[in-house]
């Protein structure tokens, strides 16, 4: 069981093969996804037929590299400008959640903190159709009442980045207010003694404190973001984000062009979660 | 009376936006699908109050069972990534050191951070009939022609398990790292066998990260539309897509709405028993995962 207690052959060579089994689980998939973004084929399936890079940068009659991909090209940006918004959003409101959880007293705390977890056990779905009924209620309303259009009440971006950002928060806060936590107070109280006003002491001290619980909760609001698909799909318009667009891909056929962009995805995240880790140790 | 001080105004900005996040976005959203839900419509913009929707899901057998076919495998889903993960967080919290521990960790961290499209598509590569698993199988003549393994419900099954197994190694791997080995070794010494330990000591010990993390999973599961959607076809019957398709194809949002009232009712309902069960209190459990 553990190292210090006898095992016999049997139960240790049994276990390092069902966890080798379990790890294969986890990580084919991936690679298969990753492989066939390479394949020189028209559909993304065995047998290999040679190794190419067309699924990347290919622009000839039958075959689209991701780089000459228009709709995909656009839907990354589509995606980028949504995340940013995100994460913006909930990390400002992530930080001054976290003075109200862990600083302020007033009456309801208890109600409140109660509810900043709520987003995060709703479905997705229910999440994006609940404020997908609200916002058009609400358009719908001003049109007959006062004959208004509110654009922005639509299915669209404004709405996509309203649904992923009631959730993401939740998440911000969280990350944010377990490091406020464990801030000593004393040394707000020492930089008080020495006559800082209190926003020097937010500027200088606090915030820099937080820092890192900062900049790790943007990440992870982005990518969270970056790869929403379950409230997205509810709330989006015209423009497609690229989670959007990979599933309408997907359920025509796949094409490898599609292992391409998720090949960059894992790439790209792998770096962004790899950066995190490499961070933690220089704070300790 | 109150007085605007400098600390309550600072107060006042701090919650002003957090009401407005929960009000705008969470609260009345809410409040609204539910009254969508309580009504009928009897003409054209014109609405009255009615159980209508809710009889119809009652009363139509397609639906009712939709719902439970969707509660049922989400629970076996869950059983079986509670049963699968614990080995693998077992060796990862007690008998993993040094590095191949950091590895370990990374190799299920990674396929969370790919996104849940990416994740499917693997699949979809692996398990369609032109290909990898098909072929391989009809290549060392285990069936004679590749066989097509998509669309059925053990396929659903893998695809869920995969994307939840994450949600259950994190807490179980955090819980199993603040038992004391002692405590095991201790056991041994006076006797007890493997099942006993396991039974009296590390499952009792593990128990917030086991309720944490199979609630977890089950949430996110039944909440899941993509890995049915695609891997199971045309035969998923997953609940999450009839109100997909009652809200945006059908244009229904009464019966909508009260799908989705129902669906969120049967995921508190769950929670709330797990953590009874386990006698936890909902923000810890959220704060483990």
């Amino acid at each position: 069981m553990i190292p210090s207690l006898p095992d016999s052959k049997l139960l240790t060579r049994g276990r390092a093969l069902y966890v080798s089994l379990f790890f294969l689980f986890l990580l084919m998939p991936l690679s298969v996804v990753a492989v066939f973004a390479f394949n020189n084929s028209l559909f993304p399936t065995p047998p290999w037929k040679g190794f190419t890079l067309d699924w990347f940068i290919a622009n000839t009659g039958d075959r689209t590299g991701l780089f000459f991909d228009s709709a995909l090209l656009t839907s990354i940006w589509v995606s980028c400008k949504v995340a940013f918004w995100v994460t913006v959003l909930s990390v400002s409101l992530g930080i001054g959640n976290a003075f109200l959880l862990e600083r302020a007293q007033f009456r309801g705390k208890g109600l409140l903190t109660t509810l900043m977890l709520v987003p995060l056990v709703i479905p997705g779905v229910i999440l994006g159709i609940s404020i997908l009924a609200f916002a058009s209620q609400i358009a719908n309303y001003a049109y007959d009442a006062w004959g208004l259009e509110l654009e922005w009440l639509r299915p669209g971006l404004p709405l996509v980045v309203a649904g992923q950002f009631s959730y993401i928060v939740t998440i911000a806060t969280l990350t944010i207010a377990a490091r406020l936590k464990r801030f000593d107070e004393s040394l707000e109280e020492a930089a008080l003694n020495l006559g800082a006003t209190r926003f020097a002491i937010l500027r200088t001290i606090t915030l820099p404190y937080l820092k890192p619980s900062i900049i790790g909760s943007a990440a992870v609001a982005f990518l969270l973001s970056f790869e929403n698909f379950n409230t997205t799909l509810m709330l989006v318009g015209s423009d497609n984000p690229l989670t959007v667009l990979m599933y309408g891909r997907m359920r025509e056929g796949a094409s490898p062009v599609l292992n391409a962009v998720s090949l960059l995805l894992m790439a790209v995240s792998s770096i962004a979660v790899g950066m995190m880790y490499l961070r933690k140790p220089k704070q300790a | 009376m109150n007085t605007l001080t400098p600390k309550r105004l600072t107060l006042y900005l701090l919650l002003a936006p957090a009401i407005l996040w929960l009000l705008l976005l969470i609260i009345l959203p809410h409040v609204g699908m539910g009254m969508i839900s309580f009504r009928e419509r009897i003409g054209p913009g014109e609405f009255a109050g009615s159980l209508k929707q809710y009889r119809t899901f009652f009363e139509e057998p397609l639906y009712w069972n939709t719902f439970v076919r969707t509660a049922v495998m989400s629970l076996i889903a869950t059983i079986m990534a509670l049963v699968m993960a614990f080995p693998v967080a077992w060796t990862i919290a007690k008998v993993a050191k040094g590095r191949l521990k950091a590895l370990m960790l990374a190799a299920t961290l990674l396929p969370f951070w790919a996104s849940e499209l990416v994740r499917t598509l693997g699949w979809l590569i692996l398990l369609r009939g032109s290909g990898v698993i098909p072929q391989f199988l009809a290549f060392i003549g285990v069936t004679d022609q590749p066989v097509e393994l998509l669309y059925h419900d053990a396929t659903i099954l893998v695809g869920l398990i995969y994307s939840s197994l994450l949600f259950m190694l994190v807490p179980l791997i955090n819980a199993l790292e603040t038992l004391d080995d002692s405590l095991i070794e201790a056991a041994y010494d006076l006797g007890g066998n493997r099942l006993n330990i396991l039974r009296k000591i590390i499952i009792p010990h593990a128990a917030p990260g086991i309720a944490a993390g199979s609630i977890m999973v089950f949430m996110l599961t039944l909440g899941n539309y993509l890995t049915p959607v695609v891997l199971g076809g045309k035969s998923s019957m997953w609940f999450t897509e009839q109100i997909y398709t009652q809200f945006i194809t059908r244009f229904n949002w009464e019966q909508g709405a009260a799908f989705a009232f129902l669906l969120l009712g049967l995921s508190s309902v769950l929670v709330w028993l797990g953590l009874k069960i386990t006698g936890q209190r909902f923000a810890d459990a959220m704060r483990r995962t």
